[in-house]
């Protein structure tokens, strides 16, 4: 099924991604071509497949139920977890202002 | 005495042991090599203290008795491993300035083994691209060139790119790599090394950044097979910081390496006898094939039927992982935050990623946000689910007959950067041999195999049982013994 401008622009925004409109028509396209050679997947008969979640089957573990289990990705790292933010506050992260 | 970087990891790991040469020399020479290699623009970041250091503790080991798997071995690291305090960037705009203050498990694992690292290695933008064209960084430039005479710059391939062109340019004799669907293998047998992607699970996916987690697994590049399998010992291991992390112990694959392939069955898959491909591609498979068989191997035809499906399977699966995985580059929390004038928070989000972002990465990002939104999901993600686990049985079934399966690493040799970016779908098709081994989880290496007329490598891949890293690497190393590949690119950088 073709997409048109504007599925490319909805798909942009829940992607969260400004586009141009010369960005927009070239990835109309651009998706087009790959979603139309995608769709041959549509012939394969899958009649009681299910589909696939885990490619090694694996158990998924739970850590001990403690406060810092791993000293690495436990509490007390703020400075660490800061120190690539782009605008820090106060120990916190900075956003723009959201209520007027 | 033989130029330090024409050695191998085993041969430096040996030779520093039987204190042939020290460690600081070794580094030395390859961060000379790093440094008179800018034209190939294989690296992102340069650290040449960090090898020197290793390399003084190395000898420093050396003098206590005390000495590690791999001391004094120097190696590049692909910049999507976070390093302690050394910039991580994916090759991505969105990451740039980004300093870690963590170290990722497999490179953590590779320093305490008495590993140095020569720097950041270049890749495609997040890992996405068979070509290192989608870097921010700037193209990677293969080492080799085409024996017509003309000076077209080659592909290193890709994602891993950096680390191909680097290990084939002798600036280290081996990088680690990561391979989504097929990222280590191509861009080793565009270069004329090896390199192995092990089953799914057996490399800690801690600390890399993340593109598709249900396909991104790490693997070493080398040049020969017993490098491979020294670096991989040292790179794999269970992780309990990593949720499908396989919890089993890491076998000796060095020591039982052996080329003798007397009662093993190789398959042969003749979907991949695909029409219209490179005569010199299906000559150099049947060249392996006589090759294996003279290792004592017996050879048998199998089937895999959904083959034709997996790449189209893939570009659902990873790119609607991506669009989830990247959702977290936001300008928030770390990288790239680009706030016009008057934003809010939305504007801000959509700012940031519109200029963070390489058009391949908002591509995917845009194809997997589609087949993810509502009223598209069943169509597309589930039934790709579906027709993964139709692939993934293919292999089973086919291993039923077989102990490992012999293919193509990719259908043409290196393409000339350029060549395939105006149209995305033909740059997808070159991963067309490698993507269902990542689609089914299983390990597979790439060695190289011969010239092409053009005098550019070919490689041979070989697929095995989930676990079976050993068949491969077995494998692999009889090709190895009986292609004696030696050539290498006429330095021109």
């Amino acid at each position: 099924m073709a997409i048109d401008q504007a599925t490319v622009r909805k798909i942009a925004s829940l992607a969260r991604i400004a586009i141009s409109d010369a960005e927009a028509t070239a990835m109309e396209g651009e998706l087009n071509g790959i979603l139309g050679w995608v769709e041959q997947l549509g012939e394969v008969d899958v009649t009681g497949v299910e589909p696939m979640t885990a490619v090694i089957p694996n158990k998924l573990r739970l850590r001990d139920d403690v406060v810092d289990a791993d000293p690495l990705t436990g509490g007390n790292r703020r400075d660490d977890v800061l120190a690539n933010a782009p605008a820090p506050q106060h120990g916190f992260f900075g956003v723009p202002k959201v209520i007027e | 005495m033989t130029e330090l970087t024409n050695l191998t990891v085993a041969q430096i790991r040996d030779g520093h042991r039987a204190g042939d040469f020290s460690a600081v020399e070794v580094a030395e020479a390859f961060n000379a090599n790093v440094a008179g290699a800018k034209a190939l623009n294989a690296f992102i970041v340069e650290t040449p203290d960090h090898a020197l250091a290793a390399a003084k503790q190395a000898d420093a080991d050396r003098s206590a008795g005390s000495l590690k798997p791999l001391s004094g071995v120097p190696i590049g690291m692909k910049d999507l491993f976070a390093t302690n305090g050394v910039q991580t960037t994916a090759a991505s705009h969105m990451l740039e300035g980004f300093v870690p203050r963590y170290e990722s498990t497999v490179s953590a694992k590779l320093w305490d083994a008495g590993c140095g690292m020569l720097g950041k290695l270049n890749l495609d933008q997040f890992a996405m691209g068979s070509s290192n064209e989608t870097s921010y960084f700037g193209n990677v430039i293969s080492p080799w060139k085409r024996n017509d005479g003309g000076n077209a710059a080659l592909a290193p391939g890709g994602s891993s790119g950096g680390s191909s062109a680097a290990i084939a340019a002798r600036l280290c004799p081996a990088a680690t790599g990561t391979d989504t669907g097929g990222s280590i293998r191509q861009p080793a047998a565009f270069v004329g090394i090896s390199g192995i992607k092990p089953t799914y699970g057996r490399c800690s996916r801690w600390g890399i950044v993340a593109f598709a987690s249900s396909l991104d697994q790490a693997g070493p590049m080398a040049r020969d097979v017993r490098d491979c399998a020294i670096m991989l010992e040292n790179m794999a291991g269970f992780d309990p910081k990593d949720a499908t992390s396989l919890d089993l112990p890491v076998p000796n694959w060095e020591a039982a390496l052996s080329s003798d392939l007397k009662g093993k069955k190789v398959g042969i898959p003749k979907e991949y006898r695909l029409e219209g491909i490179d005569p010199e591609i299906d000559a150099m498979w049947d060249a392996g094939i006589a090759m294996l068989k003279d290792a004592g191997a017996e050879v048998v035809e199998i089937s895999l039927p959904h083959t034709k499906y997996a790449l189209p399977t893939y570009y659902i699966i990873a790119p609607a992982e991506a669009s989830s995985n990247l959702a977290r580059y936001d300008g928030v929390r770390y990288g790239l935050r680009d706030l016009p004038q008057g934003a809010g928070l939305q504007d801000m989000y959509a700012a940031t990623r519109a200029d963070g972002f390489g058009p391949e990465v908002k591509r995917r990002i845009m194809i997997g946000t589609y087949v993810l939104s509502a009223g598209f999901y069943d169509a597309y993600y589930t039934q790709a689910q579906k027709v993964r686990t139709l692939i993934a049985r293919d292999f089973d079934n086919a291993f039923a007959h077989c102990d490992v399966i012999l293919a193509p690493t990719a259908p043409s040799a290196a393409f000339g950067l350029g060549e395939k970016t105006a149209d995305p779908l033909s740059m997808y098709l070159n991963d067309v041999f490698a993507v269902p081994a990542s689609l089914a989880g299983l390990p597979a290496m790439s060695v190289p195999a011969a010239l092409n007329r053009e005098g550019l490598p070919l490689g041979l891949q070989i697929i095995g049982k989930a676990f079976d890293e050993q068949g491969v690497l077995n494998a692999g190393l009889a090709i190895e013994e009986r292609a004696g590949f030696t050539a290498r690119a006429e330095k021109w950088w």
